[in-house]
């Protein structure tokens, strides 16, 4: 629940005059690097799922349904005996997966609208804010619900309604970057020596907007996922037999007196990635915000 | 002030257009006829065209839209694809329930998220500090339907001390609600708290550095005085309009946790709505939501320009 403000705060002059720093800041950005290292362990569980020795996540095993966790199978078994490990490996193939492309829906749809409502303003950004403003207007989960009902349930339709949902908050948040950064000297200089309105928007003010944007991005993944997980959960994303987090909760709540193991790990792996990238996000706003210069 | 209250009314009233034109336009992009849906399986094309007469479906679009909003505007929401009881009714029945949830998560969020956010502002830099810094984190991170699903399990599984699921108003049996109210009001305001923990330090260290801040702790008054009386007073300005609009978070949230406690209100009457292909319930669902959060907006901003004396004389 990062805020615009809060992320505003990385600024428009944090983008290019800060890049040289910005990695070693990051390195010894505490925030960052332990959020970092626990996203990476998730990349490399979902990047590597299907070559480590573990068992098919789609393989049932009747002789083995509702197994507590054990030598054999580390985090029991589920209704169909299959492999909870595998099943979460697979799960963050899913869980990022619906992180990176309603970041990027979000971000190829909020970026160009943002840009053109604080570069022109006047009637363009009056028409684009209050659209904004009307789509804020929805609860988030409520909104992304409501596009998944449109669109079907599935891991894609779940994806594209997240990253729609989402489009308000970026448009939001590029155009107040926009505006503040139209406003500097260095934009009055380019008009000045002839730069049209393309060249300008795309050239000298879109870099110096890009740290907030990746912060937000980076905070906004955390939402996805739990978004994801959500939506999953109420039975609106990834379906049946693919593993998802969400998924595999809404089929464990079923079995929460018989099989109680079924509900812990998968909540815990969504814990741990929204926890990582909510850290990760802040230790890039930290090493992207001027202030701390 | 009045003059500013009317102008945030009217400002609202285009963000109302743009959302029902929003919802309309959702309900245009369904896939399938849903008047298939509604003529049931002998799918008469009699009944069928008998419907769509009824809904002016035939009409240009821009003329549906005009009719369908005129509707709004008298409180008719449509009905129930499904039962063709009124979408307004089903919400009205089911509202109080969430609201009685939403209204307990709150005091939860409150209770926990203020005073934590004052004692980590109180000890800066500190243990204190960092611990709650990171309690809060977590509460950001925590998915609230798998931290209810852990409740249960360890509170009504394994403890038997409350009921795992189900509703009871506080009005008709107030100890059974307040018993049945407790997990999931705890599981809803968790995340809640967690933000106006980090709200609330963040405002008390800014007015603890101010000037008058300075001036009482000179004057010898003692830390608690300071705090309390004059700090917190300035500090709660934002807390309290702020927590005006996480009432539409907390909308959102109840969807998750009532389908955990099996609670039969507004955020399962949308899902249940969604899965039985009742578009009519959806449609009203998220227009009556956005409704509710654009007043929200509007009664934060007027009880900001209220507890501001600059924008009250202004």
């Amino acid at each position: 629940m990062a805020s615009l403000d809060s992320v505003s705060a990385a600024g428009a002059a944090g983008g290019m005059k800060a890049r040289p720093g910005v990695l070693a800041r990051l390195i010894r950005n505490r925030s960052a690097l332990i959020g970092g290292s626990i996203v990476l362990v998730f990349v490399l569980m979902a990047v590597l799922a299907p070559v480590l020795p573990i068992a098919d996540p789609f393989k049932s095993n009747f002789l083995a349904i509702r197994k507590p966790p054990s030598e054999l199978y580390w985090f029991g078994t589920d209704e169909l005996g299959r492999d909870q490990v595998s099943r979460l490996f697979y799960g963050a193939q899913a869980s990022l997966l619906a992180g990176i492309v309603s970041v990027l829906i979000a971000v190829a749809i909020g970026l160009p609208f943002g840009l053109l409502a604080g570069w022109y303003g006047g009637w363009v950004d009056i028409v684009i804010s209050r659209v904004t403003e009307a789509l804020l207007a929805c609860p988030f989960l409520i909104l992304a619900i409501a596009f998944a009902a449109v669109l079907g349930p599935s891991l894609t339709n779940a994806m594209i309604a997240i990253g729609l949902s989402a489009v308000p908050i970026f448009i939001r948040l590029v155009r107040g970057q926009v505006m503040s950064v139209k406003a500097e000297d260095f934009v009055e200089g380019a008009r000045a020596v002839g730069a049209r309105d393309l060249r300008l928007m795309f050239r000298h003010v879109l870099p110096n907007t890009l740290s907030p944007i990746v912060v937000q991005s980076t905070l906004f993944m955390a939402q996805a996922i739990i978004l994801e997980a959500a939506l999953s959960f109420l039975g609106l994303g990834q379906q049946p037999p693919s593993p998802s987090w969400g998924q595999m909760l809404n089929v464990a709540k079923n079995f929460m007196e018989q099989a109680p193991w079924m509900s812990v790990a998968p909540g815990i792996c969504i814990f741990l990635a929204v926890l990582g990238f909510n850290l990760l996000g802040d230790g890039l706003r930290d090493a992207l915000d001027p202030k701390e210069n | 002030m009045a003059t500013l209250i009317i102008r945030r009314f009217l400002i609202a009233i285009p963000t109302l257009f743009l959302v029902s034109l929003f919802v309309f336009a959702l309900q245009r992009a369904l896939p399938g006829d849903p008047f298939l849906v509604i003529a049931g399986e002998e799918r008469d094309p009699e009944v069928i065209a008998r419907l769509r007469e009824i809904y002016r479906m035939d009409d240009p679009i821009i003329v549906q839209f005009f009719a369908w909003l005129g509707q709004v505007m008298q409180g008719d929401f449509g009905r129930s694809l499904r039962t063709g009881e009124p979408v307004l009714g089903l919400i009205l029945q089911k509202l109080p329930v969430t609201i009685q949830l939403a209204t307990a998560s709150i005091l939860v969020a409150v209770a926990i998220g203020i005073p934590i956010g004052i004692l980590a502002a109180r000890h800066k830099g500190t243990v204190v500090d960092y611990s709650a810094s990171a309690v809060a984190l977590s509460g950001l991170s925590i998915p609230n339907f798998w931290f209810g699903i852990m409740l249960i399990l360890l509170v009504s599984v394994h403890l038997k001390w409350l009921p795992a699921s189900g509703y009871e108003s506080i009005f008709v049996h107030p100890w059974e609600a307040i018993q049945r109210l407790i997990m999931p009001a705890f599981v809803l305001g968790n995340g809640l708290a967690a933000f106006l923990m980090r709200h609330t330090r963040s405002a008390m260290l800014e007015v603890l550095r101010s000037d008058y801040v300075r001036t009482a702790r000179a004057k010898g008054l003692d830390e608690d005085t300071v705090v309390h009386r004059h700090a917190l007073r300035n500090a709660l300005v934002p807390i309290i309009t702020l927590t005006t609009l996480l009432f539409g978070e907390l909308l959102a949230g109840a969807v998750l946790t009532e389908q955990v406690f099996t609670i039969p209100g507004f955020g399962k009457l949308i899902v249940d709505a969604v899965f039985t292909r009742d578009y009519g319930v959806v449609q009203g669902v998220v227009l009556c939501t956005a409704i509710g959060f654009i007043l929200m907006n509007l009664l934060a901003d007027v009880l900001y320009i209220l507890v501001n004396p600059r924008l009250r004389t202004g």
